[in-house]
């Protein structure tokens, strides 16, 4: 029975690691940038949501769609400040720029507020036990879950029912031909950014609430799983990242379970490299060969 | 190709950081240094063979490491065991981190390297983060409360492993083996169809380069009195990237360059340590902006010196980034 308690708190952290893994796929599958800064974004909507809840003493609600519109917009700047101007430049170029981002947050962070820790304030959900046949789940857990489905649902919605979400299909998909079809390309990726630094915020509430506890560095190994998810399930699409982030909650819950706790980080990367060995296209991806 | 002891520099630059050298000895044993400076000559002399050999793979063979500190941290941990453990000289304990880190090299490189790119990147910050779980979980070499080793590194032996390292990757760079990692640099799918063997090449360099990061390792555990599985994380990785990025990729006088400069930088920051990595990253964002190449580009100092293009067989007087 305990396993299956295992099982759903990893259904919990892969749902956490789905919705950030989701920024990662999204932006790489538009313009072939792993964004580091995503990472980031969360923790920023971590902060946002703890801000919002503990200084204007708002609900639960009220903070995670605060903090989803935050990080949208600072994506959005992310993107326009730092990463427009090097669209054309190498691949190399971009990622140092990411990484550069991604650290320029964190110590901007510490430095404005202090690298303590900051405890969320929890009873901000109604905290229960509900019992399915013996097995103890916690309502938290359930919760997470339920805003994760809903969250990736209405992503699934938008990508494939709004004009948006076409033009950034058309565009993950050949940005010249969709420029000369009339889409405007810029807006597009911005769109992209603020849709997956939205989930990021999103994921950083969740994050907060679940774990109860928020520092500057947090984004970091999140951040790193996330892109594993991201690599696992075929970086670039969609259901991939949601049941990449899924599978990888629910390998690291059972690494804890079986004892070695210790070794919990260590599995996401372990996992990274046999996939990156014997799947590079991920679970859900196709086999490109490169033309010269 | 002459060879690079042949070259007319070649005995000028010896003599030169002998005497240098020898000096630098005179006056840490005269004690006109205080131990701050003679602790940022040391972590420079450390950080110049971390960024020679990070040179190695990325600037030369362009293949992308941000896992480097791994490698340091398998070189630190393998010889600090000889010395503390085992009891052995410090030349066996140092010869043993190298060996140590070139072994791991071979093991992730053979995997790994078949990837490109971004891949690549992302499985050696993967291999890095391994490293450091790895050690902070064995607790024979002490696990999250690190290992106390003795103070064993000193001048000579780093002005030795410096100046070895530098003659080591330069003279590779000029032979055969380093022509074709320049070729997979500039183009892997063309250097392919020329006949090159590129996974040998790319495995030979990330060796070459994981065993002086191992040789680097062992002269940092010697000289900080203790490891911790902390020291080697994302951020020390960080800090050799930048190192190579900022001097320009595919120019060592760069990496070196970058290397003594951002080490004194850092020394004098140490405790702004916020202001230092915001500082660090800003640099960084507007180095890519505005002058991608990093500031040496693919040239060296040496060919400032000479006209251009009679540098027969050097490297390419282009300024261009050639790195995918």
């Amino acid at each position: 029975m305990e396993w299956i308690q295992q099982l759903v708190n990893g259904i919990s952290l892969g749902s956490i690691y789905a919705l950030i893994a989701l920024g990662y796929t999204m932006v790489y599958g538009i313009v072939k940038l792993i964004n580091f800064a995503h990472g980031d974004v969360f923790m920023v909507g971590s902060f946002v949501g703890f801000y919002s809840i503990s200084i204007f003493h708002l609900g639960f609600f009220p903070a995670l769609l605060i903090s989803m519109a935050v990080c949208a917009i600072f994506g959005v700047l992310i993107e326009r400040i730092a990463y427009k101007p090097l669209r054309n430049a190498t691949r190399i170029a971009a990622l140092i720029t990411a990484i550069g981002v991604s650290l320029l947050i964190e110590y901007t962070t510490i430095y404005a507020r202090g690298a303590q820790p900051e405890a969320y304030p929890d009873k901000l959900l109604p905290f229960k036990n509900v019992e399915f046949f013996g097995v103890k789940i916690s309502s938290q857990s359930l919760f997470i879950l339920a805003i994760s489905i809903l969250l990736m649902i209405l992503l699934q919605f938008i990508v494939h029912k709004t004009k948006i979400g076409k033009a950034m299909r058309a565009v993950s998909h050949d940005m010249d031909a969709a420029r000369l079809m009339g889409i405007n390309v810029d807006n597009t990726i911005s769109a992209t950014f603020a849709i997956g630094s939205a989930l990021a915020g999103a994921a950083g509430v969740i994050f907060g609430m679940y774990y109860t506890k928020i520092e500057p560095l947090m984004g970091i190994i999140p951040g790193l799983k996330a892109f594993v998810a991201a690599v696992l399930g075929g970086i670039g699409i969609i259901p991939g990242a949601m049941v990449g982030g899924l599978v990888l909650g629910v390998i690291e819950s059972l690494v804890s379970a079986s004892g070695y706790s210790l070794w919990r980080d260590g599995a996401a990367f372990v996992v990274l490299i046999l996939i990156l060995i014997f799947r590079p296209s991920g679970i859900f991806g196709k086999n490109v060969r490169e033309k010269v | 190709m002459k060879k690079l002891t042949h070259g007319k520099g070649f005995w000028t630059a010896i003599v030169v950081v002998a005497i240098l050298s020898a000096l630098i000895q005179f006056l840490i044993s005269g004690g006109t240094l205080n131990s701050f400076y003679v602790n940022t000559i040391f972590y420079i002399g450390i950080n110049i063979i971390l960024a020679t050999s990070l040179h190695l793979i990325m600037g030369i063979t362009g293949q992308f490491s941000i896992g480097h500190a791994g490698f340091l941290a398998v070189g630190a941990y393998a010889s600090a065991i000889m010395t503390m453990k085992l009891d052995l000289p410090f030349p066996v304990a140092i010869l043993a981190g190298g060996i140590a880190a070139g072994i791991a090299g071979l093991i992730i490189g053979i995997p790994s390297l078949r990837l490109k790119g971004d891949y690549l990147a992302i499985a050696t910050l993967g291999f890095g983060e391994i490293v450091r779980i790895t050690f902070l979980n064995i607790d024979y070499i002490g696990g999250a409360s690190g290992m106390q080793v003795r103070h064993l590194t000193t001048w000579p032996w780093l002005v030795a492993c410096v100046v070895l390292t530098v003659v080591v990757i330069t003279n590779f760079t000029n032979s055969t083996h380093g022509r074709a990692c320049i070729s997979i640099r500039e183009n892997e799918i063309a250097a392919d169809a020329m006949g090159i063997n590129t996974t040998y090449y790319k495995v030979a360099a990330f060796v070459i380069g994981s065993f002086f990061a191992g040789i680097a390792g062992a002269l940092y555990a010697h000289n900080f009195y203790i490891i911790q599985p902390t020291n080697f994380g994302f951020l020390k990785s960080f800090d050799i990237l930048i190192f190579v990025v900022l001097g320009g990729l595919g120019s060592m006088s760069g990496a070196v360059i970058a290397a003594i400069l951002l080490t004194i930088i850092s020394t004098f920051l140490q405790d702004y340590s916020e202001t230092r990595m915001i500082i660090y990253s800003l640099v960084l964002i507007i180095m890519m902006l505005y002058r991608p190449q990093g500031l040496m580009g693919t040239k060296e100092l040496t060919s400032l010196f000479k006209y251009r293009g009679t540098g027969k067989g050097g490297m390419p007087n282009d300024n261009k980034q050639t790195i995918a």
